[in-house]
């Protein structure tokens, strides 16, 4: 039975990675919920952009933050040109899936052209900064990660209850045709839609570039978990991929404290198999 | 038409035992090594289409299914001296075994969307692969074969390998074959292109997914079996990893997964490539490539590239006719006297009741149908005239209540067993399975429903039905290229073609012209004449006064009134609720 800080340790530090799920979570979660395209790319789009902040980093010393303001756009540029190829194509929402996973290993294997299979890291000397509350400690990089998916799910609800462009973006998710009778102009939408997720990758990737080691093979390590964050917290919902991702962050790192960690990913996916079981209402 | 296939059966023979006996001519290694994985690409692919392409249910589980074989054979073979040959059918049956556990579960569910179940599949991977890792069963460290003696089909170790990879690939296409002829075959696409009316014809749709996924995962998990003395070394990560759930998926697509040559031709396209390029960056780039080409097939073949050379043979051999079919005149039939109060009872409603969450659609309905009876149903909009069709269909669930055909009570039974006691329905807005041809839908009918011995009988049968509907001419049309009216004398031509003793008709003459709905009354009666009990419900009230014996009229729920059409017409009661209170006097 591991001791009190222990298991409080393993809950911030389970709590602040959820941060990092859910981040990832929602781009992905808005695409398949509001678009009906499931974009796998989303996790190479991501890794793309963690390694163009840190090139940028390593060749002219431009801080992160700054980086990633150059990403962001560049990503929601990226986002609709995918979304014109898809739209031009009326790709369905299985073909999104298989085409997505194409994009995936194409840029997979640029970026192994590029910066090779060998880990990267993005050395600052924030890098490991941290503080304490009691006896926990609270990495500064995590936490900060956790306030912005925190705070750009809640701006993406937000969005989408209260203004004209979110309302019309839900309509046309529920049933495109009346929404379009409605005046709701689906394509211009989407277009803005598609861009946005991809940005939130950009930012998604700036945030992984501060805190986790890269290599090409890392692509992939995050789709189970991510994909059953997004489930949990129901497709399409940005606050609910959040707390998913919380709560799956916490699940984890606590079963990690009481086993071994390699049983971690029993967790999520056994929540999320209960889950799809189960088949609650709010699903 | 036969020599043909006669000449492609022998050729198809000829190149099999071509390619069995090829490791004997004594090629470099590497030959065999590379048509192995050709083989085995074919295999695995082959065999996730099998219920994931022929079905419908995209599986990202299929590595579960392999890994769960690799690990039983590496582990009988290496660690319990298990003769390797014996352990390749266990591996299949251990796999067969997990899909068997996953699917009596998964398939239990109601409205399963096709990418939860994707996604279900793809969780399960993540657990097994967790719980062989932490377990001996790998124990973090992976597993040698490498003192696993390979039995001596031929000389050396690779062509071993290579014929056990062949025989293996010959199975599974020979499997995939029969699989796509067969009862199972149909009854599958038929799950494909719309579950509920499928069970509804009579194909027992539970029981079907699970004979699929349990061969799915069967075959994969033999092929994982032999893969495992080809690589020698297993490890959780490469065993479990995203390449084989990703690459049977893309083969299956690329090649046309509803078709079973489809994923074979897939995995030759793909897997030659990706052996094309080995080797450092070549590797990278030709995987690139790979993914390119994948991307622009599914933008431009989204049905994949065996489908798509079919619909170009089709089209060469000459578009169908588009010109209007002669609708053949259906002799008048005399009208039958209606079956007096003494006939047998076809159905019996007792007290049926059905609620969905606080809505009373059904609040406890009482009705006797007699054998031979045309009984006319109506009422307004919402009264649940549908639901009650519904319901004895076995489509919903009984809330309350008990329904009975003659003495067998079928108020309880799963929708395809009531089919196969003979009820047969048709919908207001015609469903026909999208990928099947006009002749195959009514077919399918005849298989399930019917008493129809063989695929060929009921084809025959089939174009009789298609006949009498006045379809003779459409019979090898898909459903699309039908219009409304078209496919409402298909869904008639399905529904008798189970040769049902009870038939119910929802809203059959909507959207039809007058002479059109003059023929379908016709082809009522004779229906009737053959002595099928028939229940329809119409707005229609020409049609319902012409044809019924009795009518009963629903509102909210209830009946409301039960008796000859003309009497019924009159009732004071029946007036309100159709026209409002004011007219009622």
């Amino acid at each position: 039975m591991p001791s009190a800080v222990v298991i409080g340790q393993a809950l911030v530090s389970g709590l602040l990675a959820g941060g990092l799920y859910g981040l990832l979570a929602l781009g992905l979660s808005l695409s398949w919920g509001l678009l009906r395209l499931v974009n796998l790319g989303y996790f190479a789009i991501t890794f793309l952009g963690a390694y163009l902040v840190y090139q940028l980093h390593e060749s002219y010393g431009i801080a992160p933050w700054w980086a990633a303001m150059l990403v962001v756009p560049l990503f929601f540029c990226l986002g609709v040109a995918q979304h014109w190829v898809f739209l031009r194509f009326r790709v369905s929402e299985l073909a999104s899936l298989l085409v997505t996973f194409g994009l995936s290993v194409i840029v997979e294997s640029g970026i192994q052209l590029v910066w090779t299979a060998d880990y990267r890291r993005l050395e600052t000397h924030y890098a490991s900064a941290s503080f304490k509350i009691g006896p926990l400690y609270v990495p500064v990089l995590d936490l900060a990660a956790c306030l912005a998916a925190a705070a750009l799910a809640w701006a993406t609800w937000a969005w989408l209850r209260w203004t004209y462009v979110g309302k019309a973006l839900r309509a046309s998710a529920e049933d495109p045709d009346i929404a379009a009778a409605y005046g709701v102009d689906h394509k211009r939408l989407s277009y803005l839609l598609s861009g946005i997720c991809a940005g939130y990758a950009g930012v998604a990737g700036a945030f992984i570039a501060l805190i986790s080691t890269l290599a090409p093979s890392q692509i992939w390590a995050w789709l189970g978990v991510v994909f059953a964050v997004v489930i949990i917290g129901r497709v399409g919902n940005p606050v609910g991929a959040l707390v998913a991702g919380l709560l799956i962050g916490a699940s984890e790192s606590i079963a990690m404290a009481f086993l071994s960690p390699a049983w971690a990913p029993v967790v999520s996916f056994s929540a999320l198999i209960v889950l799809l079981l189960w088949q609650p209402d709010w699903l | 038409m036969r020599a043909q296939t006669g000449l492609a059966g022998a050729v198809a023979a000829a190149g099999a035992l071509g390619l069995a006996l090829l490791p004997m001519a004594g090629m470099p290694a590497f030959y065999d090594s590379f048509l192995y994985l050709v083989f085995f690409w074919i295999s695995l692919a082959t065999s996730w289409a099998i219920l994931s392409g022929f079905a419908g249910y995209f599986s990202f589980g299929h590595a579960a299914f392999f890994g769960a074989g690799m690990y039983t054979t590496a582990n009988l073979a290496a660690k319990h001296d298990v003769p390797l040959l014996a352990t390749i059918p266990l591996a299949g049956l251990v796999a067969a075994a997990l899909g068997v556990g996953i699917g009596a579960v998964v398939f239990r569910l109601k409205r399963l969307r096709g990418e939860l179940f994707a996604l279900l599949t793809l969780a399960v991977t993540f657990i097994v692969a967790t719980v062989i890792l932490n377990t001996p069963i790998d124990g973090g460290s992976g597993v040698f074969l490498s003192n696993v003696p390979v039995p001596k089909i031929v000389a050396s170790q690779s062509g071993s390998i290579y014929v056990l990879g062949f025989v293996l690939c010959a199975a599974t296409m020979v499997i995939a074959w029969w699989v796509a002829h067969s009862r199972l075959g149909m009854g599958l696409a038929a799950i494909h292109d719309d579950e509920d009316v499928a069970e509804t014809k009579g194909v027992p749709t539970f029981r079907y997914k699970l004979a699929a996924l349990a061969l799915s995962a069967g075959i994969a998990g033999a092929v994982g079996g032999v893969h495992a003395v080809y690589v020698g070394f297993l490890t959780v990560g490469d065993t479990f990893g995203i390449a084989v759930p990703l690459y049977v998926v893309l083969m299956s697509v690329l090649g046309g997964a509803r078709h079973w040559l489809g994923p074979a031709i897939g995995a030759i396209a793909i897997g030659t490539s990706l052996y094309a390029f080995t080797g450092g960056d070549m590797a990278m780039i030709g995987r690139a490539i790979v993914a390119f080409v994948l991307i622009v097939a599914i933008l431009v073949l989204p049905d994949g590239v065996v489908p798509a050379v079919q619909a170009w043979l089709k089209r060469r051999r000459g578009a169908i006719s588009t010109a209007p079919v002669v609708v053949a005149a259906v002799p008048p039939v005399p009208r039958m006297a209606a079956p007096d109060e003494n006939a047998p009872v076809a159905l019996t409603i007792r007290d049926v009741a059905k609620s969905f969450g606080g809505l009373q659609a059904l609040r406890g309905v009482t009705l006797d149908v007699r054998k031979g009876e045309i009984l006319g149903l109506v009422g307004p909009n919402g009264s649940g005239k549908t639901t009650l069709i519904n319901m004895i269909t076995g489509h919903f669930p009984l809330t309350s209540g008990t329904i009975a055909l003659g003495d067998a009570a079928i108020g309880a039974l799963p929708a395809h067993r009531i089919a196969r006691l003979g009820v047969a329905r048709t919908y207001q807005i015609p469903r026909p399975f999208a990928h099947l041809s006009a002749l195959d839908n009514v077919a399918l009918s005849a298989v399930f429903g019917g008493a129809a011995t063989s695929i060929a009988a009921a084809r025959a049968d089939a174009g009789c039905w298609l006949s009498f509907a006045g379809l003779g001419g459409k019979a090898a049309a898909l459903p699309a290229e039908l219009n409304l009216h078209e496919r409402k004398f298909l869904e008639f031509a399905r529904a008798l073609a189970a040769k049902p003793k009870l038939l119910l008709l929802d809203e059959v003459l909507s959207g039809l012209n007058p002479s059109e709905i003059d023929r379908a009354i016709e082809l009522i009666r004779g229906i009737r004449a053959e002595g099928t009990t028939i229940v329809f419900v119409e707005h229609l009230m020409r049609a319902v006064v012409e044809l019924s014996d009795r009518v009963a009229v629903l509102n909210e729920g209830t009946l409301l009134a039960l008796g000859a059409p003309r009497e019924i017409m009159r009732d004071p009661r029946v007036v309100s609720v159709y026209l409002g209170k004011d007219h009622a006097a």
